[in-house]
């Protein structure tokens, strides 16, 4: 048995510490997904990450690509990684950052090989990797080494008021104990960024989330919006749960980095935290899957997810943590929920216990427990694009 | 205490939120506000369904509706005390 500050997981050559231990299949683009997927299909134990992008993509875009595919790669809960592309420099791009973890890491390139002979290779050297990685031990950890991300989806106003200041006494918690912690969505914050932006440990880190704030604004917003975006944020599942306004929604949104903590810088979206343990904001879009993957890219190993109206998303290489407080969707969709703090719309249950019983579910999901989201299958792996590709 | 019909984030909040299912018209609401545990009773004019919200006081077109103490958009088409809020009355004031 742990003790409460302590979980068993995976150290990695790099001294970071995954909970999971996965043998990836990695695509450098969407024409490698077959080879891939076949790859995952002929040695047990791995897991192909199939996706929509890759090809001729640029300038920022191409960057932001290629910081998702090798933040996969690092990710702590990976313990190695085969990577497929079609054309071998940008695949060694891929590799080169990956193997700066110093874990085991693999590229082929179909091009002039085939998808055949590309697969048999690939095959052949995950079938090491797995027997190698197979042995890793899990062992007792500090939970100050957990990364812990957050994001909300199908929010409605029970978010607001359980499953978002759950997640936030968790914060308020684990981050004094040195855990890393992120939050992002840049639109959902749309009503309170002045909070947010006061929830910055220092000036610096303040102007650089307003200034991601106003660029969304600015450059996605007001050159695309149709009336006043109600088709899409709140969302149809938002409005029938009872939130109206994108004030609203962001209010709850907030509620998320609890009460006591505060942000040290402004990440880029799948950016590495560089200013230590404590709380990043992620410039992030708020739709479920895509803010997961940049997080995951990023480097954390486990996510809580509030959900009011019930969203269903994972991802495939990070445990992701449902919390609901709306009774109706533990009874009608239970089997997603990881935990239930409906007692606090009863007043049975305070925050502060809530937040208890999210740590000892982060603490049982590193030591090796599947979320809800793992057992049903939710692997969503979604690139996030900047713009169109050339 | 008995379990709220509807909760209010904050004291000067002039809406709160339903959290139980099927609340009907008529009903005589025992109301918490989360941030000091106070409580008061109102009756709730409409069905309101499960997480959405009732207004507390009386609207009239413009006025800012307020939960978290905060500005969350304004009022389209005038509301009563015990009326449903939603997107037929409240508006955000972005985009």
């Amino acid at each position: 048995m742990t003790s409460n500050n302590t979980f068993f997981g995976y150290r990695r050559e790099n001294g970071r510490v995954g909970v999971r231990n996965y043998v990836a299949i990695l695509p450098v683009d969407d024409i490698s997904n077959a080879a891939c997927e076949a790859v995952a299909n002929n040695i047990q134990g791995t897991m192909a990450l199939p996706h929509s992008y890759g090809r001729l993509q640029f300038g920022e875009d191409l960057e932001l690509h290629f910081r998702t595919m090798i933040g996969t790669g690092a990710n702590p809960n990976v313990a190695a990684c085969i990577v497929i592309g079609i054309e071998p420099e940008w695949t060694q791009v891929i590799v080169d950052g990956i193997a700066k973890t110093g874990k085991p890491v693999a590229g082929f390139s179909i091009e002039q090989n085939g998808d055949i002979n590309t697969i048999a290779a690939a095959s052949r050297k995950a079938k090491e990797f797995v027997h190698l990685t197979s042995e890793y031990q899990r062992e007792e950890c500090d939970i100050a080494e957990l990364w812990v991300s957050t994001k909300c989806g199908e929010s409605d106003t029970t978010t607001g008021l359980s499953s978002c200041p759950t997640v936030g006494n968790m914060y308020d918690k684990l981050l004094p104990k040195g855990i890393y912690g992120v939050f992002g969505e840049t639109s959902e914050i749309t009503g309170a960024e002045h909070l947010c932006k006061a929830r910055a440990a220092n000036p610096e880190a303040g102007e650089k989330f307003m200034k991601i704030f106003q660029a969304y604004q600015d450059e996605v917003i007001e050159p695309f919006k149709t009336s006043d975006l109600s088709d899409s944020q709140p969302t149809k599942g938002n409005i029938l749960g009872g939130l109206t306004t994108i004030e609203e929604k962001a209010l709850g949104n907030l509620e998320k980095i609890g009460r006591t903590s505060t942000y040290i810088d402004a990440l880029g979206p799948a950016e590495a935290p560089e200013k230590g343990a404590g709380l990043y904001f992620m410039d992030t879009s708020s739709a479920a899957a895509e803010c997961v993957t940049l997080m995951a890219a990023a480097g954390y190993v486990v996510h809580t997810f509030p959900t009011g109206q019930g969203n269903v998303v994972g991802n495939p290489i990070v445990p992701v943590i449902k919390i609901t407080g709306n009774p109706r969707t533990v009874r009608t969709m239970g089997e997603h929920v990881d935990v239930d703090v409906s007692g606090v719309l009863r007043r049975e249950m305070t925050i502060d216990q809530a937040g208890d019983s999210l740590i000892e579910c982060i603490r049982r999901t590193a030591n090796g427990r599947l979320t809800a989201a793992e057992a049903l299958g939710h692997k969503e792996f979604v690139m996030t694009k900047l713009y169109r590709s050339a | 205490m008995s379990e709220p019909h509807l909760l209010v984030h904050h004291d000067g909040d002039n809406v709160g939120v339903v959290v139980v299912e099927n609340l009907k018209a008529g009903t005589e609401m025992l109301c918490v506000v989360t941030e000091n545990n106070t409580d008061f009773t109102m009756t709730v004019n409409h069905d309101v369904p499960i997480g959405h919200k009732v207004a507390l006081i009386d609207f009239a077109e413009g006025d800012t509706v307020m939960k978290y103490g905060q500005d969350i958009g304004r009022v389209v088409a005038a509301a009563g005390k015990g009326d449903h809020i939603h997107t037929h009355n409240l508006k955000t004031k972005r985009w």
